[in-house]
């Protein structure tokens, strides 16, 4: 080999050059710019300033449903479900119209997306745009067992966060289950129906078939 | 290339024994996190309702089990074999090295444990529970310190192109390791989050994965050819490509996202860069290769090299397709990436390293390998199940994307899906024998190397 590309082949090349200089200067470029432009958009969403009426009968206080919003994100992380559901709405493939309004910067400025959860795959659909597309109670039923929602659900069950206790009825002719909610699983519906609440006037019209036999509430 | 008594001194053949064996372990804990995590899609889920084997986090656990207990313990110990016969100087200290071996497969554990417990961090390829993050810097710290030394000690020659890409690498992990896990934890929300989150994605197979399983290729390939590689200028391109395309990805893991335009853009373009590296990269091994076809073609080990190559071009002009915005706005989100990324793990990392376990273990153990079919099964195997896992989840991934496009209601794409994710299974299942087979052959030679253990004790303890 020439001499001139030996310098190239050195100690000092490779630790100064490769590994330190090139990758300071990717970070600098697509991972320091990036954040602090965004970081300068102010917050959209912010925290809840009162808690939606179907949750008043869970949270008896502002900080307590906020808590509880956070908790439920925690729940959310822990169980992986953003590595099965996306939160953006992307402005291609019809996604406006599945989805809602595509998604912004400032949408995610809350302490609600650190660490963020983008996600990178679809196994189900993106939760980005929630609230308000389902009752709380189509929410427990579904994330206690999916299939009793969706027959054909791929989705895990979680009932782990439920208290089960068989309760007599019919004079004690009869046995059922009577299946409540944990906490946990309050709080991550909570979290659910607070994703896309600043947008939540948008309804799901060309997508809903299923809401057909649930319709939203309101 | 015999193991003498004089290189023992040298080479930490501890150390090397001790990674690599654990691998092995790991690489099967690995693939049956995968395998029971593919029998959720086909509604035969093992564990169904048990909180502690919950589907999402047994998927937290193939892909850490994969990156830091597979591939990083196999790395680790081949690195502690290549770069003191490549530099003639010893590690900085082999104490040091049993301590990071020992703390840093106990930190592994505790990332299963912990992570089955419900304490995974949210941030992809970074779900090691966040109390443990620090701890692993540190030991990633102190290895990277022990295996600089011998290439500082002998910085006054010019490097062969595998210590130009271990050391890079070397400087390159604990960075993004320490980059990827805090800052889109603690301080960046959202898309600028994001924005980091996705470097680290990227650079922990470009930065960490790539240049050390080239470097890998590059020394074992001219040993077991016997023959130098094809072209050294070529290498040096490859090289320079790397170092400067790879950092500059990152973005394009999330297109279409909030994530300021202009870097997308920025990270499109550096994507399609990368092909100068992948291309000089193939080329010459494949030409090194070829130059002795009917020698290469017996040897398993050669077959793992090549098959790897093949794989490494295919997966990286799928890259070069996927990254272009208008086929991302189909197959983005879809199980086409689930393809992409088994390809480049498994297809090209992974059967690099078999390839260095299949020539390192019998010569650490001081004994022939226990069975040559074996070896052979788990070869074609492992192949016949990765290449159809990756044209089905390539299919799957078109069929999702367009039924999303055309509006199709989301539980139909999921019900379309089906038969690909049996097929998925099926793939899988093969993938998962093959590394029981690995399991099998590695155990017998060890045992088999135990049982004549007196006759030859010199190397099979040298390091401990
Ligand atoms: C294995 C992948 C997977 C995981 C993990 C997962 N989901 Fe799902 N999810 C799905 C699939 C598939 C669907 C679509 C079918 C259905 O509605 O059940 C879905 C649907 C949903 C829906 C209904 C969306 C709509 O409006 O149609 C919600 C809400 C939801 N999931 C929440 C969660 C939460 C919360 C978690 C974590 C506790 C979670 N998912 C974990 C796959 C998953």
């Amino acid at each position: 080999m020439a001499s001139k590309s030996q310098k190239y082949e050195k100690f000092s090349a490779v630790f100064l050059l490769a590994g330190l200089f090139f990758l300071i200067v990717a970070f600098l470029i697509l991972g320091l710019a990036p954040a602090t432009q965004v970081s300068n958009i102010p917050d959209k969403v912010g925290m809840p300033t009162e808690i939606p009426g179907d949750f008043q009968k869970y949270y008896s206080s502002l900080e307590q449903y906020h808590e509880g919003l956070l908790n439920g994100r925690d729940v959310y992380i822990s169980e992986a479900c953003w590595h099965c559901h996306s939160q953006y709405v992307r402005p291609v493939s019809n996604e406006t119209l599945r989805y809602g309004p595509v998604s912004q910067p400032g949408e995610y400025q809350n302490k609600l997306n650190l660490p963020q959860l983008f996600g990178t795959r679809r196994v189900g659909p993106d939760l980005s745009r929630e609230s308000g597309k389902r009752p709380n109670d189509w929410h427990f039923v579904h994330l206690y067992n999916p299939k009793w929602v969706v027959p054909q659900s791929v989705m895990p069950q979680y009932p782990w966060y439920f208290e089960t206790k068989k309760v007599k009825i019919n004079d004690g002719k009869d046995e059922r289950l009577e299946i409540t909610p944990k906490q946990e699983a309050i709080d991550v519906v909570a979290y659910l129906q607070w994703l896309g609440l600043h947008v939540s006037s948008v309804t799901h019209k060309y997508y809903d078939n299923d809401a057909i036999v649930m319709p939203p509430r309101n | 290339m015999s193991n003498s008594n004089s290189e023992s001194s040298l080479v930490p053949y501890g150390l090397v024994k001790a990674h690599l064996l654990i691998s092995v372990v790991f690489v099967f804990v690995a693939v049956l996190g995968g395998m029971t995590y593919a029998m959720q899609f086909i509604d035969l889920y093992p564990f169904k309702a048990v909180e502690w084997f919950s589907p999402g986090r047994v998927r937290m656990v193939h892909t850490q089990a994969v990156a830091y207990a597979w591939i990083a313990n196999a790395f680790f110990g081949i690195m502690y074999y290549m770069i003191p016969k490549l530099t003639n100087h010893r590690v900085l200290s082999e104490k040091l090295g049993w301590v990071v071996f020992y703390v840093y497969n106990v930190l592994i554990l505790a990332t299963v444990v912990l992570i089955l417990a419900g304490f995974g961090q949210g941030l992809e390829w970074a779900e090691t529970p966040r109390v443990l993050d620090p701890f692993i810097a540190i030991f990633v710290v102190l290895l990277v310190v022990n295996l600089v030394t011998p290439m500082w000690k002998a910085r006054s020659k010019p490097f062969y192109v595998s210590v130009w890409y271990i050391l890079a690498a070397l400087i390159w992990t604990p960075l993004v390791y320490v980059m990827g896990n805090f800052l889109p934890e603690y301080v960046y929300p959202g898309s600028g989050g994001a924005a980091i989150s996705s470097m680290y994605i990227h650079d922990l197979v470009g930065l960490f994965v790539t240049p050390i399983g080239t470097a890998m290729v590059y020394y074992l390939l001219p040993v077991l050819m016997k023959r130098p590689i094809f072209s050294h200028a070529l290498s040096l391109i490859g090289f320079w490509g790397l170092a400067f395309f790879y950092p500059m990805n990152s973005t394009h893991h999330y297109l279409y996202s909030p994530i300021p335009m202009w870097s997308q853009y920025a990270g499109i373009i550096a994507s399609v860069g990368v092909h100068i590296v992948v291309y000089t990269v193939v080329f010459n091994i494949v030409a090194t290769i070829a130059s002795d076809w009917k020698e290469a073609i017996k040897s398993t080990e050669i077959k793992f090299l090549f098959t790897g190559t093949i794989c490494y071009l295919i997966t990286c002009i799928q890259c070069a397709i996927q990254v272009t915005l208008s086929v991302q706005s189909i197959i983005h989100f879809t199980d086409w990436v689930v393809g992409h990324s088994h390809f480049v793990l498994f297809g090209v990392f992974s059967f690099w390293a078999f390839a260095w376990i299949y020539y390192l273990i019998p010569r650490l153990l001081n004994t022939a390998i226990y069975s040559e079919s074996l070896k052979s099964w788990h070869f074609w195997l492992s192949t016949l199940g990765i290449f159809i896992m990756q044209f089905d989840l390539l299919s799957a991934g078109l069929v999702q994307g367009y039924m999303w496009k055309n509006l199709a209601p989301f539980i139909d794409t999921v019900a379309a899906s089906m038969p690909f994710w049996w097929v998925r299974a099926f793939s899988g299942m093969l993938i998962f024998v093959a590394q029981v087979l690995l399991m099998i052959n590695i155990y017998m030679t060890w045992k088999q190397s135990r049982d004549s253990a007196p006759a030859n004790a010199n190397l099979a303890t040298a390091g401990a």
